[in-house]
Parts: structure tokens; C-alpha cells; sequence
């Protein structure tokens, strides 16, 4: 369960955040859905405890980002923007090593790797050096290294840039998934097809505050517009490009 | 302490896969150092000798002219080759090259040797020509003894004692060991082994901190419940590993490679064996903190791979730039001396391979002081990790 009140923050003169709430609930697949620059990168970096919000707090599984980021870290898995493995160890040593980082036994870490390499379908590439692999196969190896903890709440940014059609559905399937067993998830995305495809609530961001929230049903309720798209762009404003 | 270790073992087995990193750290840098110097060592070694004991060839014009001298001169190992030319054609023997030295006896020499006369006696030679410089002095030299020789024998025939000629005599004391006379040489020997040792951690520095922001994977690598601080020490625990290995292959090169060239001519008095190549580590060990550390803050404040690269090529400077100042100014250790980090080691590396007594207090502040400002150094890494900053 992830719950952000009024955060805000600032880069020099730049305001990247200036007043995001957000709430994500267990056993739901939670979008936050916004044209490029809107702010929705720098809400996750909050939420996953790498940047410290001017204002505002927010709770992981009632846990404050601000006061505790360490017992925070431990109940989240976090894929961020561009995957970002480590080009010289394999697949899944990647894995391994963020288990051992989270505490996990050596047994433990070997046995939950081995189980995550087959559900994402990596077996083919486990156990190459992560060099040459294509964007689909990073993507995995860094979802992987991400849940080896079995984390309650999962915050993945952009994680469909790049993927060709085959990988983006092993990686809703794996979400979905996730959802089914109770796990809170929370994924930023700028494509609004896969927003409406996948998520079961809805946060639309736009110039660094909540434009609206609620289900995709709901959001199409408020602006009276008949699709997702439409609502959407009506709320962004028609000046933004969508990317 | 966990973290600490997983993190310094990840970093240590990622970088021995990645070629650039041990190109410079295990191989470029300890072997090429070694080789490069002894090689340079031993050309300049046998180009002393071989000149020493060449024998000097003059090319004499109207040798008839001065048969003692000759013969003197040949008796002092200059080899006498007749060259008939006059004056424009010793020049032009000189400045063609195809003479080096030539001696002109002039046409009266004999006769206003015999009367008294200062007799003349042209040398031709290229100052310019620096190869040539010993060969010049060796004949310049031993036409002047002849010379004097012929004043001696002149002044006892005329019944005074030649002493008169001696009104002063001075007496050369010099006090300088062999090894006292190389200080260029063994400054140099403790420079490479310092700057290769930085180099050994050079590339790991940049490759934990910008090369993993560069990459990415520095963001997800902050999710995890681990303090930032454990991670850089981890990291920076892997770049110390990192250069003790590249000296202690460095050292072992010297160590090998020295056993081939003739040292004492350069007064080195120690046998570089096994237990001094051991001790020269132990004295330089305590500045890989400090080198590392350094490196990593460096480092983890570039905006990029190349950058950093740039920033670290000056850092190399930072340690070695005490040494050299050491070498010009002709430094020699004092207690405010040895507590400079890289300077201090330097004094020690010197004195054991001059074979000076070490004092235990010196050796203490050395270890003492550099140790404390390379944890000084940890601690300030570890906080500046702490900032948002270090994203980019």
C-alpha cells in the first residue's frame, strides 16, 4: 500500500513536483499516467526513497519515506528508468547480487532466482554476460533483480520502453500476477493504451500536480468524454505532445 | 559490514572481466613501468662504461712534427691516425663528420719548444657534438700534463724545485656514498611504483561511481535497505584492492627486472630482493586508502565516464607532485616531512634501498598520519554519497 500526501519538489528554480497525493492499494495494478516532464519520474524517486521531497510525506505500508527510507527499501522492489544491470556480470549474478544486498541466505537468494528466471522466461540468457542483451532481456533481468525479495509493493518507471510485443506481455503477465497474489503496484507510463490495458486505478499528471484519480471508468465519467483518450488529453490540456 | 563485503566482492569480480580495467591495473602498468626503466637504466649503464674504456681516436696532422708527444699520447691510450690536411682541411673533416677530433702540429712547433717558446698546437673539435664532449676533455687533459710534465723538467734543470709551480694545492673530500648520488634515479624508482600503484585504481574509481551512474545502475542500487556509506566504502575497499595488487606486481617486476642490471654503479647498495621488495610494499601499503579514497570523491562527482577520466588523470599528479618537488629542492626527511602523505613514503622507500638506517619514529608518523588522512578521506566519501547530488 503506497500513500503520498502534498509532495513537492524542486530542482534550482525548476518545480518538478508541485503538489502530488496519491494513493495505491494492495492487489491493484495503480498507472500513473502523464505526458513527458509532468513530474511522474521524480513522484517515484520520492516514493522509492532516492530523493527527499521539500514537503510532504509519503507511506509505504504505513511507513514514512522521510523518517525510515531503510525499512522502506526492504518492503519495496523498484525497476527504474533504463533497467540499468550491470554489463559485465550475467543475468544472474545481477539477481544474486541484490538478493545478497537485501540480506537474503545465499540458499534462499540461489532458489528464488532460479524460480523468477523461469516465470520471466530467461533461462535461454540467465547465464550470459549482460553485454549484449537486447532492451526485452535487460528489462527482465532488472525486473527480476527488482522482486528477488519478494517485495509488497512494486514501483516500476517506463518499464515498457523499448519492449517489443512478446516481452511487454510476458510483462503483463508478470504483473498481473503479482496483482492476483496481493501485491501493491504502481507503474508510470507516458503510452496511454497500456495504461488502459492494464491498470486498475488511474493517476493522470500533468505539470507537476494530480489532474485526476480514480478508475478508468471513473476518469471518463468526469470529463464526459467517451474514451480514455479523450479524457485524458482533455485533462493534460491539448498543448502537450504525448510522446 | 555484510553489505560492505558483498559490495567490495561484486565490484572486485565485475572489473576482472573488464578488460580496460585490467589492461592498466595488472598488466600495462607494473610491467611497462619495470621494463621501460631498467631498460632506459641499462643503456644509459653501458654507454658510461663503454665510453670510459674506448680508446680515443685523434686524427694528427704532421705528426713528424712532435714524436714525444705522440708517443705520450699513445702511451695514455689515444689511438694516433696520420691525417695530412692543413687548417681549412681540418675544418671541414669536423663539420662533414668524417673526423671528430683533429690535432694540428704546427710547422715551428719543434723548434720554439726547443727555445722556450710557448709552441702552438691546434685542436679541432664540435662543442656542439655532445657524444664527443669526453673524448675532447680525455686529449685536452693529457696535452696539458704533457705539458706540465715538459715545465717540471725545465724547472729542475735550471736547479729549483718544481714544487714552486704548486703554490696551492687543493684536496678533493668527497663524503657522497654510491648511493648517496642517485637521489634523481631512486626518486624516479619510488614515483613509478606510487603512480602505478593510483593507476592500479584508477579505472575502478571511475567505473563504482560515474560508470555506474553512467549506466543506470546506480539508482536501483540505492533501493536497497543498505546505508549509502556501506556501499562507497564497499566500493572503494574493491579500488584499494585493486592497487595493493597493481604494487605488489609492480614491486615484484622491479624486483625481477633489477636483478638484471648492474645497480651498484648507481649506488644502490641493497640487493632489491625478496624482503626489501616486501618492505617497500609495507611502506607504501598505508597510502592506498588515501589514494583510492581520493579517487572515488573525485570521481563520484563528474558528470560522466570521460570526465571522470580527465579529473583522475590530474589526481594521479596530487600524490607523485610532493616527490618531485622533493627531488628539485633536494629534500631530506624531517619530522614535519614525514607527515605528507606520498612524500613520507617516498623518504622511506629511498633510505631502504640507500640502505640509511630508518627511524622507528619517522616510520610510525608516516604510517600514522597517512592512515588517518586516508580514513579522513573514507569518511568524507561516505557522507557526500549521502547527497542527492550524486545522481546528476
Amino acid at each position: 500500500m503506497i500513500e503520498a500526501t502534498n509532495l513537492r519538489k524542486h530542482f534550482g528554480a525548476i518545480a518538478a513536483v508541485r503538489d502530488v497525493s496519491l494513493r495505491a492499494p494492495d492487489g491493484r495494478i495503480t498507472g500513473l499516467l502523464g505526458p513527458n516532464g509532468a513530474g511522474k519520474s521524480t513522484t517515484l524517486r520520492i516514493l522509492y526513497t532516492v530523493l527527499k521531497p521539500d514537503s510532504g510525506d509519503a507511506l509505504i505500508d504505513g511507513i514514512s519515506v522521510i523518517r525510515e527510507p531503510l525499512e522502506v527499501r526492504k518492503r519495496i522492489g523498484v525497476l527504474s528508468h533504463g533497467a540499468g544491470i550491470y554489463p559485465n556480470l550475467t543475468a544472474r549474478e545481477n539477481i544474486l547480487y541484490f538478493g545478497a544486498l537485501h540480506g537474503l541466505s545465499r540458499a534462499d537468494r540461489e532458489a528464488r532466482a532460479k524460480e523468477l528466471i523461469g516465470l520471466l522466461e530467461m533461462d535461454e540468457f540467465a547465464d550470459r554476460i549482460a553485454k549484449g542483451f537486447s532492451q526485452g532481456q535487460r528489462i527482465k533481468a532488472a525486473l527480476a533483480r527488482a522482486i528477488i525479495h519478494r517485495p509488497r509493493n512494486v514501483l516500476l518507471d517506463e518499464p515498457t520502453n523499448g519492449l517489443d510485443v512478446m516481452a511487454v506481455r510476458t510483462l503483463r503477465r508478470l504483473l498481473v500476477r503479482l496483482r492476483d497474489e496481493g501485491h501493491c503496484l504502481l507503474f508510470s507510463s507516458h503510452v496511454m493504451q497500456e495504461v488502459a490495458a492494464l491498470c486498475d486505478e488511474v493517476v493522470v499528471i500533468a505539470h507537476g500536480t494530480v489532474a485526476a484519480s480514480g478508475t478508468p471508468e471513473d476518469i471518463r465519467v468526469l470529463t464526459g468524454e467517451s474514451t480514455l483518450e479523450d479524457a485524458f488529453v482533455k485533462l493534460i490540456g491539448t498543448g502537450e505532445g504525448l510522446g | 559490514m555484510y553489505a560492505i563485503l558483498t559490495v567490495f566482492l561484486k565490484e572486485f569480480r565485475e572489473n576482472l572481466r573488464e578488460r580496460r580495467t585490467l589492461l592498466s591495473a595488472l598488466i600495462l602498468g607494473p610491467l611497462l613501468g619495470p621494463v621501460l626503466f631498467a631498460g632506459a637504466l641499462s643503456l644509459n649503464i653501458e654507454q658510461g662504461t663503454v665510453k670510459n674504456d674506448r680508446p680515443v681516436s685523434l686524427a694528427v696532422s704532421h705528426a713528424e712534427r712532435a714524436p714525444n708527444l705522440l708517443a705520450f699520447l699513445h702511451e695514455y691510450g689515444v689511438t694516433v691516425k696520420p691525417f695530412a690536411v692543413e687548417d681549412a682541411g681540418a675544418r671541414s673533416a669536423i663539420r662533414e663528420h668524417r673526423e671528430t677530433l683533429v690535432l694540428l702540429v704546427t710547422e715551428h712547433f719543434g723548434q720554439q719548444l726547443s727555445s722556450g717558446e710557448p709552441a702552438p698546437l691546434v685542436l679541432y673539435a664540435d662543442s656542439s657534438d655532445v657524444s664527443n664532449a669526453r673524448d675532447l676533455g680525455r686529449v685536452r687533459i693529457l696535452i696539458e700534463q704533457y705539458g706540465s710534465l715538459i715545465a717540471r723538467l725545465r724547472i729542475t734543470a735550471r736547479g729549483i724545485d718544481p714544487t714552486v709551480l704548486s703554490p696551492i694545492v687543493v684536496q678533493n673530500v668527497d663524503v657522497s656514498t654510491p648511493a648517496s648520488r642517485s637521489v634523481l634515479l631512486l626518486g624516479t624508482l619510488s614515483y613509478l611504483m606510487l603512480l602505478t600503484m593510483l593507476m592500479g585504481g584508477m579505472y575502478l574509481a571511475i567505473d563504482t561511481t560515474a560508470g555506474e551512474r553512467e549506466r543506470g545502475s546506480l539508482e536501483p542500487l540505492l533501493t536497497v535497505p543498505v546505508r549509502r556509506e556501506q556501499l562507497i566504502y564497499g566500493k572503494i575497499l574493491a579500488t584499494c584492492a585493486y592497487m595493493t595488487l597493481s604494487l605488489c606486481l609492480t614491486v615484484t617486476a622491479f624486483a625481477i627486472v633489477l636483478q638484471f642490471v648492474g645497480l651498484e654503479q648507481f649506488g644502490m647498495s641493497v640487493n632489491f630482493g625478496p624482503l626489501v621488495a616486501l618492505k617497500v610494499v609495507l611502506f607504501v601499503l598505508p597510502l592506498v586508502p588515501l589514494g583510492a579514497a581520493l579517487m572515488t570523491i573525485v570521481a563520484a562527482f563528474t558528470r560522466s565516464y570521460r570526465e571522470a577520466q580527465t579529473y583522475l588523470g590530474l589526481v594521479l599528479l596530487v600524490p607523485t607532485l610532493p616527490l618531485v618537488f622533493a627531488g628539485m629542492l633536494g629534500l631530506r626527511p624531517t619530522a614535519r616531512l614525514m607527515a605528507v602523505p606520498s612524500l613520507s613514503q617516498h623518504f622511506l622507500i629511498t633510505s631502504l634501498l640507500r640502505d640509511e638506517p630508518i627511524s622507528a619514529a619517522y616510520f610510525a608518523l608516516s604510517v600514522l598520519v597517512t592512515l588517518g588522512v586516508g580514513a579522513a578521506l573514507i569518511l568524507v566519501a561516505g557522507r557526500l554519497y549521502d547527497r542527492e547530488a550524486l545522481l546528476g
